[in-house]
């Protein structure tokens, strides 16, 4: 493979993508919201009930064996992709709001007391505010929010710092905004807040799936991902935790797998990872998700990220042109700290009003706030945002095609 | 979706929106809202002899939203109040003239559940 990604041939390994929607070829601007799945990964869950279906863990026969340790493996495939030192460090959950409500469940109800400060800021996902406020309001803890700085663009470092010296027993930050596409340095502000004594945790569901990422040169406590976002099917997610950390917690939940033994009045938990993961689990997903990771090893996550800077600047020179279109976040000067997602207003329109006209184009793009509702209706004051987000199999034509949907829905709403 | 629901006449009414507005005088008012979309209309309706004497609307929202309470608003005008309780979805496709599909349906009839909310309003008031 060369350099550089080939959108176009991505493309065909994405059977979704040979589709039309309304009468045009689909092109999906939505992967901040869910991927599409490759081939491989969709033919990966039909292998699995179709050639080694079992339970996972003590069957003493072929096929159980084979499906227990394809598992595993994708624990350590996973493991190595986000460079985690063991596989024992991966939980598998649903999702990234599951792994966060795990470690608010069982982390925050034992290390969270009243009147303790946790740290959070004001860009998040309602997945990384609603679990500290209920954890919060049980506890009678205090939750407190990096500021946005005064473009709205990224964080306030000002704001970090000041709030870091009120000494928070836990940091929950994202990775990069769903909203904005915007990158916080997850790897100084680990550093600081753990020299002022927090635990922290990183919502890593919109970096993974775009970036490499590393949680050991990070130095986090807490990583938590969304298979979904990155190639694989829903349902399957992780959490990362250091061992030390993952051993010293309760398990969240009870029951089969997580237990070593049990008496009439007692039982033992589990050896790591399996402590944190009661009864069946989501096993074609688990393996899955080992199959979207080597799809995306094999493109190479740095190609990966590259792919989408190029994208994501052509995208903005022309959006940029557009009279009455305003694009949130930073700006291509700065696509260092940006990611493949581009939010905008345009004009008064509402963005349903402009994501149907995108979907008379056969163009997926996402409408709303966003499930970040203090940043879009708080901060920035708006009811809804569109938004455009790309990935590997997105090329300059779909920008091309939603410049031309943008155009028509200026027609449809005589806006010049 | 198909282009068809922004024909027109939804368009016209969305830019130049009828009844928009606070009445001077009104005998009661509902605010409602769909908070997925942020769309939200405030209803004000002067009631004479058990009929709707004025109505009006301010809001902000999509074109189906506004557009819809705008129609809405201009149908409802001199209608007895148990008449317009029984305006349900399928009445609203009709006033708008088109069937908004699945995904729009809560911002068709918005303007609708805040004239029935504003009539219930006045009617638990007056009856109380």
């Amino acid at each position: 493979m060369g350099s550089r990604i080939d959108p176009d041939k991505i493309k065909k390994d994405f059977p979704i993508l040979k589709n039309k929607m309304n009468g045009k070829p689909l092109i999906y601007l939505d992967s901040a919201a869910t991927s599409q799945k490759p081939k491989i990964v969709i033919d990966t869950i039909t292998d699995y009930y179709e050639n080694y279906n079992a339970n996972i863990h003590r069957g003493i026969y072929k096929i159980a064996e084979t499906a227990t340790e394809r598992y595993i493996e994708s624990k350590r495939k996973l493991a190595g992709f986000i460079g985690a030192e063991k596989f024992e460090e991966i939980i598998y959950v649903r999702n990234t709001t599951e792994a966060i409500n795990l470690v608010a469940l069982t982390w925050g109800a034992s290390n969270i007391k009243k009147g303790d400060r946790i740290l959070i800021s004001e860009m998040e996902h309602h997945s990384n505010i609603v679990p500290w406020q209920m954890l919060a309001k049980k506890k009678g803890a205090i939750i407190d929010y990096i500021k946005m700085d005064k473009n709205g663009e990224g964080l306030s470092d000002g704001s970090f710092l000041e709030q870091i010296e009120k000494e928070p027993k836990l940091l929950a930050i994202t990775h990069v905004s769903n909203v904005l596409g915007s990158i916080n340095d997850v790897k100084s502000m680990t550093k600081i807040a753990k020299k002022n004594g927090a635990t922290v945790l990183v919502d890593g569901a919109q970096s993974v799936p775009h970036m490499p990422v590393n949680v050991n040169e990070i130095g986090c406590d807490f990583f938590a991902l969304s298979g979904h976002k990155m190639l694989a099917p829903t349902g399957i997610g992780a959490l990362y935790g250091k061992m030390d950390l993952l051993d010293s917690m309760e398990p969240l939940f009870g029951g089969g797998d997580m237990i070593k033994n049990v008496g009439f009045d007692s039982y033992t938990t589990n050896d790591l990872p399996w402590k944190f993961e009661a009864g069946t689990s989501n096993i074609e997903g688990g393996i899955a998700l080992g199959a979207a990771v080597d799809y995306l090893e094999k493109i190479g996550m740095q190609k990966v990220r590259e792919h989408e800077k190029e994208l994501t600047v052509y995208a903005l020179e022309k959006l940029n042109k557009i009279k009455g279109l305003k694009v949130f976040g930073y700006g291509k000067e700065n696509i260092e700290k940006r990611g493949g997602v581009i939010s905008f207003s345009l004009d008064k329109i509402h963005p349903h009003d402009v994501s149907a006209v995108f979907d008379s184009f056969g163009i997926a793009i996402r409408a709303g706030h966003h499930c970040a509702m203090p940043l879009v209706r708080g901060i920035f004051k708006v009811g809804a945002l569109s938004r455009m987000s790309f990935y590997i199999y997105n090329n300059k034509r779909d920008v091309d095609v939603s410049i031309d949907a943008i155009n028509s829905v200026k027609n449809i709403f005589k806006v010049k | 979706m198909p282009l068809d629901i922004y024909a027109e006449e939804i368009i016209s009414q969305y830019e130049h929106p009828h009844n928009k507005g606070k009445l001077p005088k009104y005998d009661v008012e509902f605010h409602d809202e769909n908070p997925i979309c942020g769309d939200d209309i405030t209803i004000y309706v002067k009631i004479e002899n058990d009929k709707i004497a004025q109505v009006s609307f301010e809001g902000q929202g999509c074109a189906i939203s506004q557009a819809g309470a705008s129609m809405l608003t201009d149908f409802v005008k001199g209608m007895p109040i148990t008449e317009a309780n029984r305006i349900d979805y399928d009445k609203i496709k009709a006033i708008i003239g088109l069937d908004p599909g699945p995904a729009r349906m809560h911002c068709a009839v918005l303007s609708m559940k805040a004239l029935s909310g504003a009539l219930k309003k006045y009617m638990e008031h007056k009856y109380k």
